[in-house]
């Protein structure tokens, strides 16, 4: 542990928003790759509920969730105590850099060179790759889409298809330069030759790195979904395998993951069940003919038990990281997922990502929605999107003297000028006289109103003021 | 975030008309039909003189002081205990849904939760409460329907214009690719990040279009200066207009031609 040089990651300036989101809009193939997806997403979501009573499945999967977040404490001893009976060792990270310096000491005491990884949005949080590399450890991931991302030198553009800004052509193309596969636009034949090369990577690695979906307490299984046997081969080939999670992963028992399970597939690729389904329950035992030697679990918080301080905030950790969110939102599917340069982009990111940069790295996220609150119609564990939003946006800009703000970086969205409109704004919509001299003048004098009004009318016409209010028509009807 | 079950009040015969200060100011004419609606269901409708605006737009930009201030200033409109109907998705939600998270901890907690309970959306009103049966006066005619995000997920009457609409003998509706989809206003959503909602827009624009209808009625009016102001501005073919416009404008004698 003697090596404490923080790693140097990627440094996406996350309040670049604005430009980010504006290139994506006008690059007419971004547009359509992720239209294209997105539709097609959310249609075989709607196919893979149908028949189900989806109401009372997402109720049962709020209620696992919050179950769990309840007994978040005691279910992190109990999953440890568990893990540790069954000959897996519990590592506890505060952050990212402890997580990767820990995933780093697990290599070094065994002289590995060569990590495979199976996908793991945490180990895209920790930036794990990046700093391996810096390490003299060669990464590689072995999920195809992060395959291709990795090769790209990209960052997952979506949290379970992590090169869906490409489309085939791309993908092709560079799969040709990088290691040399004949241009095709055979979908089957690129994966098969992606399969070739990562066959023999994992035969030779001497670590294999995972995530978690779900990390049952009372039996101490960490439980993987996947569908390329990727993850299988990552967690079975290698003589160590690391799982790395974040710590609201954990659910009690095997009967909560059944309902989770049923919701996360089909919530995010429209599935009935995965290819692959794993329960990791310990290193290779004696009589076992495979396995890996060591197994570990690094449990990260990353800025995740100041969210569980937070009784409204709290509901953030509910998410089982399907992506259905992003798949059905319209901010999402016109800017991608890079826009936004973060780990976890679309709601899901503008709801946790603030926790996790701070609000004053964050600030524009929050705001990036029209609040349409197709997340949280779809989110299989209730998180109440919207509201998380407004709630971020409050803290942005220190807007409640009720309810102090708290989040990291709160109040950095604020400026004098803002807040002098709205209490403008408040003072003469809270005088209903002045509101309705204000307004009537308005009415009066409509011929002078401007045709332009900011960024409104870069777009559309301006509303036209009528010639009287509601108020002045009413009043006129004696009402 | 709809309410799991929705009670219906009783019909009655009083009820306050919450006008919404984007009616009040740019599309009363949608107020007034609203109000002619429920007049001729035999409905008495109480208009609050002292009413400006639900406190939305800054709510929803977090400026909640703000918002609270502007919000209690509606709670004293409503004395009796008639129902609150709103022509709109978007204000109804934040008065049922977000004056009791706006006022909790505050001396008006309870009022605001009782003055929130009574807040209907005026179609669903019309429709659920009144049982309303319209006859169209009106020519044939073709329109598409966009149900606002919030009357559609805040207030749960996605069904609602479609059927009123479909009570019209001679409308045909026609429905747009992804009728569910958000057309891109969100109150300052559209103009602090205006490239993001234009493409919006455009596309809901584009959807309408398509289907063939030269009109589309709403059931806000943020949705309405937003999708037929850019229509507008870009020369598009379609118009729009608030349903209760149009509905009112269909059974009325002289006849269906809409304005």
């Amino acid at each position: 542990m003697s090596e404490t040089a923080e790693h140097t990651g990627h440094h996406i300036d996350v309040k670049e928003f604005h430009p980010r989101a504006q290139a994506a809009i006008h690059d007419p193939k971004i547009r359509k790759n992720f239209r294209s997806a997105m539709d097609g997403l959310m249609s075989k979501r709607k196919t893979a509920f149908e028949g189900w009573d989806l109401e009372t499945l997402r109720d049962l999967g709020a209620n696992v969730r919050l179950r769990a977040l309840a007994n978040l404490p005691d279910l992190l001893e109990q999953l440890e105590k568990k893990l540790t009976e069954n000959g897996i060792k519990v590592h506890w990270a505060v952050d990212g850099d402890e997580a990767c310096r820990i995933v780093r000491d697990i290599c070094k005491a065994r002289d590995a060179k060569t990590v495979i990884k199976g996908k793991s949005m945490v180990s895209e949080e920790m930036e794990l790759n990046h700093y391996l590399e810096e390490q003299g450890i060669e990464a590689l991931e072995s999920d195809l889409g992060e395959y291709i991302v990795q090769l790209a030198d990209e960052t997952p553009s979506h949290i379970i298809m992590p090169a869906i800004h490409k489309n085939t052509g791309e993908i092709s193309q560079l799969l040709h330069d990088k290691t040399g596969t004949d241009l095709s636009n055979d979908v089957e034949y690129l994966t098969a030759s992606a399969r070739l090369q990562l066959r023999e990577k994992f035969m030779n690695a001497d670590v294999g790195v995972s995530g978690v979906n779900f990390a049952v307490a009372e039996t101490g299984t960490l439980c993987l979904v996947e569908n390329e046997g990727n993850g299988r081969m990552t967690t079975t080939v290698p003589k160590c395998h690391i799982a790395v999670t974040g710590i609201e992963k954990v659910v009690s028992s095997m009967e909560d993951v059944s309902a989770l399970l049923a919701l996360l597939t089909r919530s995010a690729t429209g599935q009935h069940i995965t290819t692959y389904f794993n329960m990791i329950s310990g290193p290779r035992k004696a009589e076992e003919l495979d396995g890996p030697e060591e197994v570990h679990l690094v449990l990260v918080d990353n800025g995740r038990s100041s969210i569980y301080q937070d009784d409204e905030l709290l509901d953030t950790l509910r998410c089982i990281r399907c992506g259905a969110c992003m798949n059905h939102c319209p901010v999402y599917t016109r800017v991608g997922g890079h826009a936004y340069g973060t780990t976890y982009p679309g709601p899901i990111g503008k709801i946790l990502m603030p926790h996790l940069i701070g609000l004053d790295e964050g600030r524009h996220l929050p705001s990036a929605s029209s609040l349409c609150g197709a997340c949280g119609e779809v989110c299989p564990v209730k998180i109440p999107i919207p509201d998380l939003l407004v709630r971020l946006r409050q803290e942005s800009v220190d807007g409640d003297k009720l309810h102090p703000a708290k989040v990291r970086g709160h109040g950095a969205k604020r400026s004098s000028m803002e807040a002098m409109i709205w209490k403008g704004w408040a003072w003469m919509h809270a005088s209903p006289g002045i509101y309705r001299f204000g307004t009537g003048a308005a009415s009066k004098f409509r011929a002078l109103q401007p045709s332009k009004a900011g960024a409104w009318t870069d777009y559309r016409t301006a509303p036209k003021l009528a010639a009287k209010t509601l108020h002045q028509r009413m009043k006129e009807r004696g009402q | 975030m709809v309410d799991p079950i929705k009670v219906y009040p009783a019909k009655p015969a009083k009820v306050y008309f919450y006008g919404t200060c984007l009616v009040d100011m740019f599309y009363p004419d949608a107020g007034i039909a609203g109000v002619e609606l429920l007049e001729r269901e035999g409905i008495e409708v109480l208009f609050p003189q002292n009413q400006t605006c639900c406190g939305q737009p800054a709510y929803t930009s977090g400026y909640h002081d703000q918002a609270r201030s502007v919000a209690r200033a509606q709670l004293d409109l409503f004395p009796g205990d008639w129902p609150i109907v709103v022509p709109s998705g978007s204000c109804g939600g934040m008065m049922r849904k977000h004056y009791p998270d706006l006022f909790k901890d505050t001396t008006e907690e309870v009022k605001a939760a009782e003055v929130a309970g009574r807040v209907w959306e005026l179609t669903d009103f019309l429709l659920n409460v009144c049982h309303i049966k319209l006859e169209d006066l009106g020519e044939p005619t073709t329109v598409a329907m966009h149900t606002s995000c919030s009357a559609r997920r805040e207030m749960g009457v996605a069904e609602v214009g479609p059927k009123l609409l479909g009570q019209l003998k001679n409308v045909n509706l026609v429905e747009q690719v992804r009728p569910e989809e958000c057309c891109g206003f969100g109150g300052t959503f559209a103009v602090r990040h205006p490239e993001i909602s234009g493409a919006m827009v455009s596309e809901k624009v584009d959807a309408l279009v398509d289907t063939g209808t030269k009109q589309f009625v709403t059931t806000d009016c943020g949705c309405l200066m937003n999708i037929a102001g850019y229509a507008e501005k870009n020369q598009k073919p379609v118009e729009g207009q608030h349903i209760l416009s149009f509905l009112w404008a269909r059974t009325q004698s002289k006849g269906g031609q809409q304005s």
